[in-house]
């Protein structure tokens, strides 16, 4: 049964040392007042698992919390590269981090693979590709039926999921729409998963029968985060801040910079300075 | 009659790139250079071809260029959107992209892909991102088009890491790992057209765009250039192939700049 609390709560009461977790989104939804939080209650050691690390974990990494990333792009979209990820792998600034690399449609069948219980995920996949020789966990298998020869990782299970979703309604039930990622089975893959929403509504009825819903019976805690995404975005709610976007190229290619800027932006902030730096992000 | 337009070698190459698409294909887009390729197609001569990203739009139809693939334009305008693994299973692994548009920070003569590292794997000169969907992207689509600008850091005798399957070694390479697709049938420069050589599958250059000399191409590129027979002029852009290409940039760069 979900319960709702606030975000500091919820992240204290979710994750600890040495954990692996899942902040997950795609481009759209990312759960950026999560991980300031997380980032604010300062953990160590953590395995940080997501298909497309970008801010977020690059300030994670910057702040010397992440043992290990497990990824399959990790960038700046549109942008360039992660310039705290870069000196990290490159100059071991702040520390070394463990690198376990796989393409999307790996990552994307490890997490489904976790979702449905199984202990590994098959795919047709990696043929020719070199991370088949730098990861260990990538391995071929012979198709029992045909003899194809196919690629097999690892199912993904994170200690606990992160995801931001546009709303809860009062029993905790989750409704995500728009671009809905991976966010789902990163949820039912964890054995723990938290949620920031938008807001919290009555009831979900007269809605499209369809709809991407988590049942409040798949989420630990529910953290009400009005901007939540922010520079990502919400859909229906606020765009994509593109622009900052842009900013962080410059602030993460300086360590003094960067340091400075996690200084006023993250560990001096709340999770309520969300809703103001979406305020011109609305939606007419 | 009417006076021939002036256009950059970057303009032609996306123009280049947008004329390989045609009507019917169902293009699984990269971000970059591919996407303004594809996206003119569609304000074009393909006005239906099904754009896809790999967010998991299908059938977009983006008034402005996304600036990664997940914008919310995307998901807005898409016939549908479909969960990433659903993406990647049934759509790409299901066979049913006709066209993979890919970029690349490294290539080599026979198409294989680099943007993972610029050195050692285990300790990088340059952590590139990284390879996201495109080692799929090049064996599960039907074809691959590539398109990049030319430069000896970017055209290279030996990629620093295979992130994505081209034709290996050449020749018959590809099936010998059981990859059935066709893999790379088309770069496009902003100097010139390349084709693979249909036994070695060397790319080789089948078309200069005007005014490209055959040096321009050999001194832009890392490896000993092939030139096919008779080797054509790509035909400049049209002023509406133009027009489309930098309201479709103006529009794109006023909305990234933000409110």
């Amino acid at each position: 049964m979900a319960r709702f609390v606030p975000l500091s709560q919820a992240v204290a009461e979710n994750l600890g040392n040495g954990d692996s977790v899942a902040f997950e989104g795609f481009t759209h939804l990312i759960p950026t007042a999560a991980a300031h939080e997380a980032i604010r209650q300062g953990f160590r050691d953590l395995t940080l698992i997501r298909m497309t690390p970008d801010v977020v974990y690059d300030q994670m990494i910057g702040m010397g919390m992440a043992k290990k990333l497990v990824f399959s792009y990790a960038g700046n979209p549109g942008v360039g590269l992660l310039r705290r990820l870069r000196d990290a792998v490159e100059n071991g600034f702040p520390h070394r981090i463990e690198i376990e690399e796989h393409s999307h449609a790996a990552m994307a069948n490890a997490y489904e693979a976790g979702a449905a219980g199984l202990p590994c995920a098959v795919f047709r996949g990696y043929r020719g590709a070199e991370l088949a020789r730098v990861n260990p966990n990538i391995k071929f298998i012979e198709c029992p039926f045909t003899g194809e020869s196919l690629a097999a990782v690892p199912a993904l299970r994170p200690d606990v999921t992160f995801i931001h979703a546009q709303k809860a309604d009062r029993k905790g039930n989750v409704l995500i729409e728009g671009i809905v990622g991976i966010q789902k089975e990163a949820v039912l893959a964890a054995k723990r998963a938290v949620v920031t929403v938008e807001e919290i509504v009555d009831d979900f009825s007269d809605l499209h029968p369809n709809l991407t819903i988590l049942p409040h019976w798949t989420v630990t805690d529910i953290a009400v985060v009005p901007g939540g995404a922010h520079p990502s975005y919400t859909h229906g709610y606020y765009a994509r801040d593109n622009a900052e976007y842009l900013k962080w190229d410059k602030i993460a290619a300086d360590r003094d910079l960067f340091r400075d800027w996690m200084q006023k932006n993250v560990l001096d902030a709340t999770p309520e300075d969300f809703a103001g730096r979406v305020e011109k992000l609305r939606d007419a | 009659m009417m006076s021939k337009p002036e256009f950059t070698p970057n303009e032609m190459m996306t123009i280049a790139a947008s004329r390989a698409l045609k009507n019917d294909d169902v293009c699984f887009v990269g971000i970059g250079a591919p996407s303004a390729a594809c996206n003119i197609a569609r304000l074009t001569h393909a006005p239906d071809i099904t754009l896809i990203y790999e967010s998991g739009t299908i059938g977009t139809a983006p008034d402005v260029l996304p600036l990664s693939i997940g914008d919310g334009e995307l998901c807005d305008t898409a016939l549908t959107t479909v969960p990433v693994p659903e993406m990647f299973r049934y759509w790409l692994q299901g066979g049913r992209i006709t066209i993979g548009f890919l970029g690349a920070a490294q290539i080599d003569r026979y198409g294989n892909i680099n943007t993972t590292v610029i050195g050692d794997y285990d300790s990088p000169k340059t952590r590139l991102p990284g390879g996201g969907g495109a080692p799929e992207i090049a064996t599960s689509s039907q074809e691959v088009y590539i398109t990049l600008a030319q430069s000896k850091r970017g055209m290279v005798e030996k990629i620093d890491f295979y992130t994505s399957f081209g034709h290996g070694d050449g020749g018959d390479h590809r099936q010998t790992l059981g990859i059935d697709t066709k893999g790379p049938t088309l770069l496009i420069t902003d100097l010139a057209i390349w084709k693979p050589d249909p036994v070695t599958k060397e790319f080789t250059v089948v078309s200069l765009h005007p005014g490209v000399t055959r040096d321009q191409v050999q001194e832009t590129c890392g490896w000993s250039v092939k030139f096919a027979d008779g080797v054509e002029e790509t035909p400049p852009p049209t002023e509406l192939e133009l027009a489309t290409l930098r309201d479709l940039k103006a529009r794109t760069d006023a909305a990234h700049k933000g409110a």
